[in-house]
């Protein structure tokens, strides 16, 4: 499958670079910033299922959890990691994000904005837990147990003493700059933010 | 026993200092090999055998008449394709399948060397085998490949010769043989030595061979090679063709009863001394240690990219020991990929069919190959 985002994360990385694809998946992302890249990426991924897909891909992959495995990779390993989507699933995301920003001189974060209209229209109104085709699960089977919004992860950003270089939103396939001007507005439609951050 | 027409052997000629500081030269080397090595040298796999593995990888082995030991892994269009790779596998020394080992007759006394024979190590193993590339023409092989001791050959090969293979499948294995792994291992040899056949290794003809010891060892080893679920799953606490307790000591249980079964056609093709000398190498491997403690320095020469695989059942190499070896080459930013394979075939898993464990291994190969034609 084919994300939406993954045209914009290699937007952002500069041909033949290095790229660690934290919670790889089946290898899509790795595939397409290899051939389209030139990148020497490598992938680390929790389901056993998804790196044998990998390595059925011919992709490196190892199978590791990102909260315990990232510190096995000594400090700047890559010029990029990548986070797509997972940071939400973390027990510890401030770990997994002090991880990422010590083993990548740079690190790419995209997570699904709980702040979208979807879902605070699905929670004013229904009063239940928000469910949408990009947070598709019960509150009691979600794998999403540190849900934020974008205007979240910018404030993250300052406790966390990280400076975010880049941010975009994904509205409808669309993608736009998140500035201090219309971020009322980005974390009201965007579905997805996009960040490229690094250490201060 | 005549089976000398069966086995082919490289003498090498070259002198080998050994660890223990001993020098052996013109020395047998037995190997096999399987498919064909190709115009640009470029699709050779050496393959490393475990304990009591042999160069007999596939096929019918024809002194044992029985299939090879990595028979589900290796042959046409499988995991180790022999359609497109040529394979080459050598009998350790050490060993008792046509290479230098103490079942030898040393040519001073006229007799079997039995324990006069030099302890060998990994080290020594793997540098009387890179002989076989010279012998073949390989600058440098596609692959090295390897379960449990064959893993440990494959790390010792590839921190001994950076630049003479492209990848490298560490399988099941090891960096530093654990304490438990020492303890199995002597428990295994002093079944052996304590066999009054064993006569100080000195044992020489049919009549007096150390079966009992030995069988014993089997059998204990064979215990470590499975997992408590498979063995309680394929055996549980069913009788052996009776119906009843028999209150006595004989095979009541089928576990017992295949236990037995397992050590007695064991002596048939295993030496005693051979085994005492192999399970030493196996104990004596420490590759942390030759790096002075940093394993990631035995790979800092190497660009070899690496796949490790391990076992979920497996108690005997466990998945943290063979993620150690991966730990070490990201720490220096080495090409590895790794995954857990689920069985619960313990140990054993890596020669039985594995479906996701053989898939696994093709997948890497193949691909690799391909990546590696592209470069070339």
């Amino acid at each position: 499958m084919m994300k939406a985002e993954y045209n914009f994360i290699a937007n952002i990385i500069e041909k033949n670079s290095t790229v660690l694809d934290v919670g790889c998946d089946d290898g899509t992302l790795m595939e397409f910033l290899k051939k389209n890249k030139n990148v020497n990426i490598r992938g680390i991924e929790i389901s056993k299922e998804k790196v044998q897909i990998c390595i059925a891909k011919g992709l490196t992959v190892i199978e590791g959890n990102a909260e315990f495995d990232l510190k096995q990779f000594p400090k700047n390993s890559f010029d990029y990691v990548v986070l797509g989507q997972t940071l939400q699933a973390f027990i510890n995301p401030e770990i997994v994000i002090k991880e990422l920003l010590r083993v990548g001189k740079k690190a790419i974060v995209t997570i699904p904005n709980f702040g979208n209209w979807k879902v605070r229209l699905d929670l004013l109104f229904k009063g239940t837990m928000p469910i949408t085709s990009s947070l598709p699960h019960e509150w009691y089977n979600t794998p999403n147990i540190h849900m934020c919004t974008i205007k979240d992860f910018v404030k993250f950003s300052d406790t966390m003493n990280f400076k975010i270089v880049k941010s975009l939103a994904l509205i409808n396939k669309n993608i736009s700059n998140i500035s201090k001007s219309n971020i009322f507005l980005k974390n009201l439609f965007g579905e997805l933010g996009i960040f490229l951050i690094e250490n201060k | 026993m005549n089976i000398r027409e069966n086995i082919k052997t490289l003498i090498i000629e070259k002198p080998l200092k050994l660890d223990c500081g001993r020098t052996i030269s013109k020395f047998p080397l037995a190997y096999e090999t399987y498919g064909k090595l190709n115009e640009n040298k470029d699709n050779a796999i050496l393959v490393f055998h475990a304990l009591t593995g042999d160069q007999f990888v596939t096929g019918t082995n024809p002194i044992t008449k029985k299939d090879g030991w990595w028979s589900y892994a290796v042959g046409p269009k499988k995991s180790i394709d022999t359609d497109k790779y040529f394979v080459i596998c050598a009998n350790v020394i050490g060993g008792c399948m046509g290479s230098f080992g103490p079942s030898h007759e040393n040519p001073e006394t006229k007799k079997i060397y039995g324990t006069d024979f030099p302890v060998i190590t990994i080290n020594d193993m793997v540098n009387a085998q890179v002989n076989l590339l010279d012998f073949f023409n390989i600058k440098k092989l596609f692959s090295v490949v390897g379960g449990s001791m064959g893993g440990m050959q494959v790390l010792q090969f590839v921190s001994n010769f950076p630049d003479k293979a492209k990848t490298a499948v560490p399988i099941a294995c090891t960096s530093s043989h654990s304490a438990q792994n020492i303890a199995f291992n002597e428990l295994g040899r002093q079944a052996i030595t304590a066999d009054h056949n064993w006569m100080d290794g000195k044992y020489n003809s049919k009549s007096t061979l150390p079966d009992k010891g030995l069988a014993v060892a089997r059998m204990a080893a064979h215990i470590t090679y499975l997992s408590k679920k498979g063995l309680q799953e394929k055996f549980g606490r069913n009788l052996q063709e009776r119906d009843d307790l028999k209150f006595g000591f004989d095979a009541d249980f089928q576990i017992e009863s295949y236990l037995r079964y397992q050590g007695s056609v064991f002596v048939d093709r295993f030496d005693a001394n051979s085994y005492l000398y192999i399970t030493r190498a196996m104990d004596y491997f420490d590759l942390v240690k030759q790096f002075d403690g940093n394993l990631s320095n035995a790979f800092k020469k190497t660009k070899t990219k690496f796949f490790i695989m391990s076992f979920t059942s497996d108690w005997l190499y466990p998945t943290q020991e063979n993620k150690d070896i991966v730990i070490a080459l990201n720490a220096i930013g080495a090409n590895v990929g790794f995954v857990e394979i689920d069985s619960d075939k313990g140990h054993d898993s890596f020669l039985l069919e594995v479906p996701d464990f053989l898939n696994a291994l093709k997948n890497f190969l193949d691909k690799s190959y391909i990546e590696s034609n592209d470069e070339s």
